[in-house]
């Protein structure tokens, strides 16, 4: 599961009476610098695209495999973006604005679906019903594991927004629905819009999942393509980036509404739901159910009625787990030490050079993990051989993957720092590390705590990159369920999808609970 | 708003600071503590990039670092991914010795003056048609072409006797492809070969029809898919079908074999090779792996293991649980015919598989 940066996060007002700070200059440097090395990725995909010649290009590009291709990659997000926001929406809704029974819990469970990863969700959803339609087993899929990437910022969004012209709007006597539409849903459109764009570009480059289901996406093609015909994969992610630009471009135009974006200073009085709060119940209990407990039990089955495999296993479950837990670990690492001189930069302005760079980073997202991947291995034959095949190449693609996540978590947490602390330690005579570690770094840590989470979750999930870049005779969790997933061995694959989920759900848990926080805090 | 609402104590500031540069540091140590392990400089160790059945090619190195001391550290992956990555690598890929499922894939890195020559010794205890006609690749075991089908749906009457029909409309939502899966690209070869290119294109476009969504990464995946009724039949090698019967039990096996008619253009043998990098680091540590392959031991371990293929050297009895070549009669179809591969991938693109 690729997820969340939470746009609706970063269209938090910056704190007031910001200032640029002495070492701007550096830090702009720095952020251009690392701004740039996340996208050689990218030029190297051009590079290569252009190096296969104009004939690959077009025999793999314009034909009517491409237009069946086109249609499947972009029908995906028109039927599952108005579903995933429909509902991330509506239970983010129910959780903060009425008196929903067990508010608290439902914050997390609702979450949880983030941290099952989109190819487990299809192993189990294909293997009950191997005959489902693959547009329609895709769309439930993606559905029930993208909710989340929208419900987490409107929820933080609503936290925030001012309750007192809803209740005003109520008072007035306009009903529950009408005051949603023409009050509420303002407040949160940016939020809506943000975790959307989050899903769409989630969407385009999912790979596991709709492998499963038998889904064809451009995404799909270019990992069959790359390893029958590797000229011809940088040519078909092509229209991947356009895709990517196209949706980061045009969320950028969507005018962003402060109005009622401020500081909540009271809760607001709830909703009483009566008898409805049962139905709202069951339709969440059902909601969690289809995207948690049927892929839990799925491989709970699949572990107690286990055929012998012919495939022996490269690693057992321990080992790893351990593998796993280093490359997330140092991805996470390098991600967000990455992020923080950018995050840094766009809290102090929003505006030419910075919003370049911050935005520019998000076209990863759109890159499927395999095409970035199969640039790392490209630059490093090139320039880094001594990193070719080693662990860091994995923690380095965790981390390209992963950025923007890091920075959008760490990017709300220095909005939220007030800098005049920064300034008045340095105009005490500090010099500017004492102040960072001093006064910033602790002001920004639950940012970089989260993030650090976002990361690894993410990251523990990653299928196409893993299975390029691990070093030989080395496999994470899941590439060894992959390949046990993809030899049909479903009863020893089911341990290691059981255990990724376990670890996601540490970090997922956490990143709930910060997200409950945001709003609280303020 | 210069406080967030709730004011926290400067110690608990601190101690998230300290909690934050901690996850820096610790990170720091996680990335520098990566570096690979040093081998010992005393033992040759050689890179085998394996497309074979994993398990299979497990036992043939343990054997062979028995009986020789050279170790061999085996990088598994599927042989496409293989033979891209030593085309990246080139002169400075790990890799010493390339194993691989189909020889299109060694022929294709042969084309490129990546490989080789295997010593005549290897070569002369195989037959000669079954490897590369320049000695760059040797054939270790072959596999013939097949129908799996559900023998619930079907009764092995009513299977097709020509790999032709089954672009024929009454097979419409009834078959499964794996045109990705090189093992189906041979069978595309030899209809090029037999019926030429537009009858060719036309078949491939039938199956496509009849296909339908049930178009699947790998033969794995539709042998499964038959055996659970999902669909009626595919095509794929017999191996497929002799480790699907390892792994099921007998309760829930449906799914059968079967075979085209003789000499049928879909009826094929297909070799399985191995080959010696040029830019290989201890050639002749490398040959020795090569001509362990094709020898007696390693022969009759690859008759033994649950890989299920033919051995290719005379004299060594396949595994039982699959017909003796001799009484299979597939066409005269060659690796030489088969070459890289590129004709029947070009045909798999024009007609959209691919």
């Amino acid at each position: 599961m690729t997820g969340l940066t939470g746009q609706g996060l970063a269209s938090l007002p910056p704190a007031r009476g910001v200032r640029r700070g002495r070492f701007s200059l550096g830090l702009t440097i720095t952020a251009t610098i690392i701004g740039v090395l996340l996208l050689l990725p990218l030029v190297a995909v051009l590079v290569d695209a252009s190096q296969a010649g104009w004939a690959e290009f077009s025999t793999v590009l314009f034909r009517t495999r491409s237009l069946e291709l086109l249609v499947n990659t972009l029908a995906l997000p028109l039927i599952v973006t108005p579903l995933a926001a429909a509902i991330g929406t509506a239970a983010a809704w129910f959780t903060e604005r009425t008196a929903l029974p067990g508010r608290r819990i439902w914050t997390v469970l609702l979450v949880l679906p983030i941290a099952m990863p989109d190819f487990i969700v299809g192993y189990a959803w294909h293997s009950i019903a191997p005959t489902a339609s693959p547009l329609g087993a895709a769309v439930l899929v993606m559905t029930l594991s993208s909710y989340p990437l929208i419900y987490l910022p409107v929820a933080a969004a609503l936290r925030r927004s001012d309750p007192a012209l809803e209740e005003a709007a109520r008072s007035l006597g306009l009903s529950s629905a009408r005051t949603f539409f023409r009050v509420v849903l303002p407040s949160i459109r940016s939020a809506i819009l943000g975790g959307c764009l989050i899903v769409v570009l989630v969407l385009v480059s999912e790979y596991g999942a709709f492998e499963i289901v038998r889904f064809q996406t451009f995404t799909t093609e270019v990992f069959t393509e790359f390893q029958v015909n590797p000229a011809a994969a940088g040519a078909l992610s092509i229209p991947l980036v356009l895709i990517g630009v196209l949706v980061v471009v045009g969320e950028g135009l969507v005018p962003i509404p402060r109005s009622s974006q401020r500081p909540g200073m009271r809760r607001t009085s709830l909703i009483p739901l009566g008898p409805g709060a049962v139905g709202v119940i069951a339709a969440f209990v059902g909601l969690v159910a289809l995207a948690v407990v049927v892929p839990v039990g799925t491989l709970l089955y699949w572990m107690a009625n286990s055929q012998h495999s012919t495939l022996p296993a490269q690693a057992t479950v321990l080992a790893a787990t351990l593998t796993t837990c280093k490359y997330c670990a140092g991805g996470a690492q390098l991600a967000v030490l990455l992020a923080l001189p950018i995050a840094l930069l766009s809290a102090r302005s929003r505006r030419g050079l910075p919003l370049i760079i911050e935005r520019s980073t998000y076209l990863t997202l759109a890159l499927p993990g395999v095409v970035i991947a199969v640039s790392l291995i490209f630059l490093s034959l090139r320039f880094a051989f001594a990193i070719y095949e080693s662990s860091w190449l994995v923690m380095i693609g965790y981390a390209i993957i992963t950025f923007p996540l890091a920075l959008s978590c760490m990017k709300t947490s220095v909005r939220q720092a007030p800098a005049q602390l920064a300034t008045v330690g340095r105009s005490l005579g500090r010099s500017a590390p004492y102040v960072f570690l001093r006064v910033t770094l602790p002001l920004i840590a639950p940012g970089i705590i989260a993030g650090f989470c976002l990361v690894f979750l993410t990251a523990s999930t990653e299928l196409t990159a893993t299975l390029v870049l691990q070093p030989p005779d080395t496999v994470t969790l899941t590439t060894q369920f992959w390949a046990f997933q993809s030899e049909t061995a479903y009863g020893a694959a089911a341990p290691y999808g059981l255990v990724i989920i376990v670890l996601s759900m540490v970090p997922g848990t956490l990143l709930a609970i910060w997200f409950d926080r945001l709003g609280q805090n303020r | 708003m210069i406080f967030p609402r709730r004011p926290q104590s400067i110690r608990a500031r601190r101690v998230r600071g300290l909690a934050a540069l901690a996850v820096i540091v610790a990170g720091a140590v996680v990335l520098t503590g990566c570096s690979g392990s040093v081998a010992d400089p005393a033992v040759t160790t050689i890179v085998l990039y394996n497309a074979q059945h994993e398990q299979t090619t497990a036992a043939l190195v343990a054997a062979f670092e028995k009986q020789t001391g050279i170790d061999v550290r085996v990088d598994n992956d599927d042989e496409d991914v293989l033979t891209a990555k030593i085309e990246q690598e080139g002169s400075r890929s790990p890799a010493d010795v390339i194993f691989t499922e189909n020889s299109n894939w060694l022929q294709q890195l042969a084309d490129k003056g990546l490989l080789a020559q295997v010593r005549p010794s290897t070569l002369s205890a195989v037959p000669t048609a079954d490897s590369a006609a320049d000695g760059e690749w040797v054939g270790i075991s072959a596999r013939v072409s097949a129908i799996v089908y559900n023998m619930q749906k079907l009764k092995a009457s009513e299977l097709p006797t020509s790999v032709l029909d089954l672009a024929d409309p009454k097979w419409k939502g009834k078959i499964e492809l794996a045109p990705s899966e090189t093992d189906f690209w041979p069978v595309v070869s030899s209809v090029e070969d037999t019926y030429g290119h537009a009858k060719a294109l036309a078949w491939l476009k039938g199956l496509k029809a009849n296909a339908g969504a049930n178009i699947v990464p790998d033969n794995e995946t539709l042998v499964s898919d038959v055996n659970r009724g999902v669909t009626e039949l595919g095509i794929i090698n017999h191996y497929y079908y002799a480790r699907l019967k390892a792994e099921t039990s007998t309760a829930s096996l449906h799914a059968g074999l079967g075979y085209f008619a003789p000499k049928d253009a879909g009826y094929i043998k297909t070799i399985s090779g191995a080959a010696v990098l040029k830019s290989s680091h201890f050639p002749s540590a490398a040959q020795e792996l090569v001509a362990f392959l094709t020898s007696r031991a390693g022969q009759s371990t690859i008759a033994r293991g649950e890989s299920f293929e033919y051995p290719l050297r005379a004299g060594i009895t396949p595994n039982p649980a699959i017909a003796p070549l001799s009484e299979l009669s597939p066409s005269g179809f060659t690796a030489a015919e088969f070459g890289d591969g590129e004709k029947a991938k070009k045909l798999l693109q024009e007609a959209q598989l691919l």
